[in-house]
Order: structure tokens, then sequence, then C-alpha cells
């Protein structure tokens, strides 16, 4: 509960908070991800009730696919929202990754299992670059990133058409390693006839280690601290550059692992893929309970926002609704969760 | 710490290098990739003329590096040095005829996907004096633009081509798949196919994200898994059409797979059997009359077409030609 006591936002204690008994339903409420929580059981039970085909389990199954693709994203950008930051190249960092480990593997005629290696190079590069700017010039994360955001997306179209002359990259699946590759990034298994992607195993491990980091470990306790307020993070010893530049090196590493799984389930990737995905990634993180002033957030709230844009985007579908209403819906959804979570902390801050 | 840790670094780099160098692969790959040679047909002793190409291409779609393949292998030929710009945005790309005609070139080719706000820019550059031959989208429009010759498909015709052929094959629910919302010309194409069907069979249209592979495989898998009775799945783009493979199978679903346009990979699945066929209306062609129209109205003051559209398709890549596209594919020009 360190977190709640660290929030910026939260009025200065009348009685000392942090010792105080509370209610098990207070302290419930008093999560980041309450809210998330009951959105995300309201727009469950919404589709369950419209939308038949959203009933059985291997529908389910494939939402909670589309959902572990943004999720895992989500996790890192939550950390790093927490930590005081944003990453606005997140989206097309994850087509450099999975372009990389595929155009290097192909020219140079390697194991598919270099590329992939090289591509986390790359990756954790992009993170760290993104961090060091971020730190050395103290220039808003905002615009670091979306210059990062520009050129990697202008360095995906050019260099795949530079290197392949097309704009998508080459078939791989005839390479040594990609079969194993592809088993431990874009395998599926079943249980109990339904079909289940490893992503979604992955995603959920990194949710729990994610939240172990946050709430059980000295870094946790950092990152809150960095995010919370970074001048009174450093004079009490938190290294904070090395946090932020770590932060942003854990959204590289994690579009390298999403970037690999788009390309061991896919084999091609198009160049121009991966725009817009930054803001869902965002999204989920704010719905799930992440403050955009940072310090304050949670893994699992993330993960339950990256669970509600997954139910919106199949539910649609599902119910053989106009698509055209998607995104519409999807702010809709977006300004109901912030409005929620901004209510159910007040009341659980004021029911103290 | 800080010094031996950069060396524990580069000691680990240099670890690696080895390790890569020797772990090459000894199938696939660019090695194993045969041909690929782009087409030369000679070149022109004309004088040297520019020329814009302004597309509305989103970056990074393999329809129209075809097409710029095309017009980069006719203006090669025709000694024609070639500025290809392109933005989605209607109005950016009117922006970018503004540009061509600022900058005096000898002649521009364009895609008019959005009348309303392309027609005046090229209504402009043929008023001062250059030469417009337009293709791929502006079908209805095109003479009112004042272009000069067009190259390209009637969405609305290959559309119809499809729903018969669909079927032909047995085809009794399609499903029409759009990988962008708001776009007249792939509407077309899904109110061809409808046509085309007749009373032979129903279609039903789903919108996916063109740009996030994994949002597209989710979203078929569901489409797919909600309707049950659908038996045909028509994709608007080839790489759709491959991760609608995906979808199909893991939908459990029998659907058979159609699609609309190619690329090097889509075509390597026609031959597997996995796509039964596509309707190709040939960008390769479009981007290469496009340019060689220009050159012999600058040349020779021909016109191509007689001041009607010059149709590039639809025509039909299956099990019978494949194999003979597939060679091409490969270097990317079909």
């Amino acid at each position: 509960m360190a977190q709640t006591a660290e929030a910026p936002v939260a009025p200065p204690p009348r009685a000392d908070e942090r010792v105080g008994r509370k209610s098990p339903m207070a302290r419930l409420l008093a999560r980041p991800e309450a809210g998330a929580l009951a959105g995300a059981i309201v727009i469950y039970l919404f589709f369950f009730i419209i939308a038949p085909p959203f009933r059985n389990a291997s529908s389910f199954s494939t939402t909670l696919y589309v959902t572990s693709t943004y999720g895992l994203m989500a996790t890192p950008v939550a950390l790093l929202m927490i930590g005081g930051e944003f990453d606005l190249s997140a989206g097309v960092a994850v087509t450099s990754s999975a372009l990389c480990a595929s155009l290097f593997s192909y020219e140079f005629t390697t194991n598919a299992w270099v590329g992939v290696l090289v591509a986390l190079v790359l990756s954790l590069l992009i993170g760290f670059i993104n961090g060091w700017v971020v730190v050395k010039t103290g220039i808003p994360s905002f615009l670091v990133t979306l210059g990062m955001f520009f050129m990697l997306q202008g360095l995906n179209l050019a260099l795949t058409q530079t290197i392949t002359n097309q704009v998508a990259s080459p078939d791989i699946s005839t390479l040594q390693g990609f079969g194993s590759a592809q088993k431990v990034f874009a395998s599926s298994f079943t249980i109990g006839g339904v079909n289940v992607r490893i992503t979604v195993i992955y995603w959920i491990a990194w949710v729990i280690i994610a939240t172990w980091i946050l709430l059980r470990t000295r870094i946790g306790n950092w990152i809150f601290a960095v995010g919370g307020h970074a001048p009174s993070a450093r004079a009490v010893g938190v290294p904070v550059a090395r946090m932020k530049i770590g932060l942003f090196m854990a959204v590289g590493f994690m579009a390298w692992f999403t970037g690999m799984h788009t390309l061991f389930q896919f084999n091609t990737i198009q160049s121009g893929q991966g725009v817009g995905n930054e803001f869902v990634y965002i999204i989920a993180a704010v719905v799930g309970g992440c403050l955009l002033t940072g310090g304050y957030g949670s893994a699992v709230g993330a993960a339950i926002g990256a669970l509600i844009f997954g139910m919106v985007n199949q539910g649609i579908v599902y119910a053989g609704w106009n698509p055209y209403w998607f995104t519409f819906f999807v702010g809709l959804l977006l300004l109901g969760a912030i409005l929620l979570n901004t209510y159910i902390r007040r009341r659980a801050e004021a029911s103290v | 710490m800080f010094r031996s840790r950069r060396r524990a670094i580069g000691i680990a780099l240099l670890m690696i290098l080895p390790l890569i160098l020797a772990a090459c692969s000894t199938t696939g790959g660019k090695k194993a990739a045969q041909g690929g040679s782009s087409v030369a047909a000679g070149h022109a002793n004309t004088q040297r003329y520019t020329i814009a190409m302004i597309t509305h291409a989103a970056p990074g779609d393999t329809f129209w590096d075809i097409i710029r393949h095309g017009a980069l292998a006719a203006a090669a030929k025709d000694n024609i040095t070639l500025k290809y710009s392109s933005d989605p945005d209607p109005t950016k790309q009117a922006a970018l005829i503004q540009d061509a005609i600022n900058s005096k070139v000898a002649g521009i080719a364009v895609t008019d996907p959005n009348p309303a706000a392309i027609c005046p820019a090229i209504q402009k550059a043929v008023s001062s004096g250059i030469p417009v031959v337009m293709f791929n989208a502006g079908v209805a429009n095109w003479q009112q633009c004042g272009g000069m010759s067009y190259f390209g498909q009637d969405e609305s015709i290959a559309g119809v081509a499809a729903g018969k052929r669909l079927a032909t094959a047995g085809a009794k629910h399609v499903l029409c798949v759009l990988k962008a919302t708001g776009q007249v010309q792939l509407e077309a194409r899904c109110a061809g196919v409808q046509k085309g069907l007749g009373s032979e069979g129903t279609m039903t249209k789903v919108y996916v994200n063109g740009t996030d592979n994994a949002a597209m495989l989710s979203s078929m898998t569901a489409k797919l898994t909600q309707d049950k009775t659908i038996d045909a799945v028509i994709t608007l783009g080839a790489p759709v059409a491959l991760v609608a493979i995906q979808a199909i199978s893991s939908a459990h679903s029998n659907a058979k797979l159609y699609t609309f346009d190619t690329n090097a990979a889509e075509i390597a699945k026609i031959k597997s059997g996995a796509v039964q066929w596509a309707v190709d209306q040939q960008p390769y062609l479009q981007g290469y009359e496009s340019v060689d129209s220009l050159w012999l109205y600058l040349t020779n003051a021909n016109v191509i077409g007689g001041g009607q559209t010059v149709l590039t398709g639809p025509a039909f890549i299956d099990a019978s030609n494949v194999a003979k596209v597939a060679q091409y594919a490969q270097a990317g020009n079909r």
C-alpha cells in the first residue's frame, strides 16, 4: 500500500491514514485498479448478455489473445507512467524490432535466433536512447518519444524499402531456428477444448512479475518515488536517472518480446504497422488507474485496462454491430473509466 | 565500477560476435532466394523530363510498392526523373499536387480517391499546361477532372466479377473483409461482390484494423466464430489475406479464402492452395503505363485510351496461372 501514501493527489491526511484501520471494502476501493475492475465486469456482463458468441470459452480465448498483445506492452508502459514518463514510440518500436530480426536473419541468412538477439539489442538501445535523452536534457518524454516515434516510423519504411526493395519483410519461415522460435513466441495449446495462445500466458506472467516488483521490492518503491516527486526521490538517494532509463529499457524489452510474437506468428511484417498502438497502451494504463502525472497506478490495472479494450474490440464484432461506432465507444469508455476512477478514489479517500 | 562494467559489456559483445557468424542458416533466407532482378527495357535517348507521381498510398502497404516498381521501370526506360510522393490524407495529397505544379514538372501521374479535394488541384495543373494522367482511384470522375488518360480497374466491375466467380464456386455466405473504414473504393468492391453474387448468396462485411496483425486476426476469428454459416471469405488486400488464413484455421471454419490484390507472400499461398484466387488489378501496369503514357505524350504527343478508361483489371490469379506470375512476384513486381 506504499503507493497510496505517496500519491501526489492524496489530500493531506487528517488522521494518520497510513496506520489507520480500514474495512476490506475500503481497501479494495483504494486500489488504483478498483475502477477498472468494476468497468471490466460491467463490460463483460454487457457483451455476455447482448452477444451470444461472446459467451463461449473459445471466443473469450480469442478476446484474451488480442488483449494479451496489448497487455504485454501496457505492462511496462504502466510502470513507465508510474515512474512519471511517457513513451509514444512504443507502438512502432514493436514493428521496428520485428523488422530488425526478420531483415537481419534474412539478409545474412543466419539462424532465426540470431535475428531475435540482434533485435533485442536494438530494442534495448531504443529504450536506452529514449531514457538517456529524457534524463540528460530534461525535455518532457512526451516530446522526446514523439520524435522517436516519427524517426522509427520513417526508419521502418525507408530501411525496409532500401534493403528489400519492398515495404514488407521477406519470408523467413524456411530459416533454421524459425520453428523453435515460433514455439517460444507464437505457439498455442489446448486446455479443455479451448485453444489458448501462448502470449496470454506470458502476459499474465509479466503482470505478476511487474506487480511483485512494484509492491514487494525496493525498485518498486523507487519507481513510485521517482514518479511521485523526482527531486525528493533524488534527495533520499534514489538513482532517478538510472530508474528512468531502466523503465524506458523495460518498454524496449517488451516491444522486442511483442515484436517477436508478431514476427513468428505472421512471418512477414508490413513496415507501416504498429502506428496508433502506443495510444492503446497508454489508454490501457490510464483506464487501469495510472495517473498521467506519475507516482500512482498498478500493473494489474493496466492489464484490466487492456482487457477492457480487448473486450470492446471483440465484443462489437461478436455483437455484429456497425464498427464505425468502435472508436466512439473506445473514447466514451476512456472518459467513463477516468470519471469512475476519480469518483471511486475520492470516495475511498474520503471514507478513511 | 563504470569502466569495468563497460569492459564487461565489450567482452560480452566480442564473445557474441563469433556465435552470430557461426549461426548461419543452411535453409531459406537471401542465399536461397532466386532471381529477383529488376526489369530493364533499354534506355531512351529522349530529353530528360521530370514527372511527379502522387498517390494516396498508406505508408508501408505492399500494394503501392508494386505500383512504384512499375513506375520506376518505365522511368528508367524513358530517361525520366520520377518524383514519387504520397499521403493518405486528401487535402495533403492535394498540397503535394500543388508542390508539383510549383516545381514545374513536365507531367503528373495522380490517383484520385477523393474528387472533391483532388480534382481542383488536378484542374489547376492542367490549366497551367502540365499534362496529367490518372490511375488506380477516381475512375468515375477522371474526365471531369481533366485527366488525359486513366489506368485502373473499375472497383464495382471487379467486385461483380469476383462475386460471380464466388457464386460459381458455390459460395452461399460471403464475408467481405475491409481493412479500413470510410474508403469509397473498398466499399465499392464489397457492394460489387454482393451484386455479383446476386440471388446465389448473401454477403456480410467486417472491418478490421489494417495496421495491427493481431487485432486483424482476432476480429476475423471473432466474426467467423460468431457466424458459422460463412463459407467464403474475401479480403480486400493481400496482407489481410495472409492473416485470414490463420483466422480461418483458429476459428475451425471451413470457409474458403479469396482476395483482391496480390503480393509475393500471398501469391505463394495461392500456389499452396491456402488462397483460392486473387482479383488482380495489375498495379505494376498502372504505375508503368502512367509514366510511359506521359513520356509518349511529351515526346510524340500520343494520348492513350481515346477518352475511355484503360482497364488494367480485373484479372484472376489462380492455380492455373500462378506459376507464371510467381516468378515476378518474388521481385515485387506482381
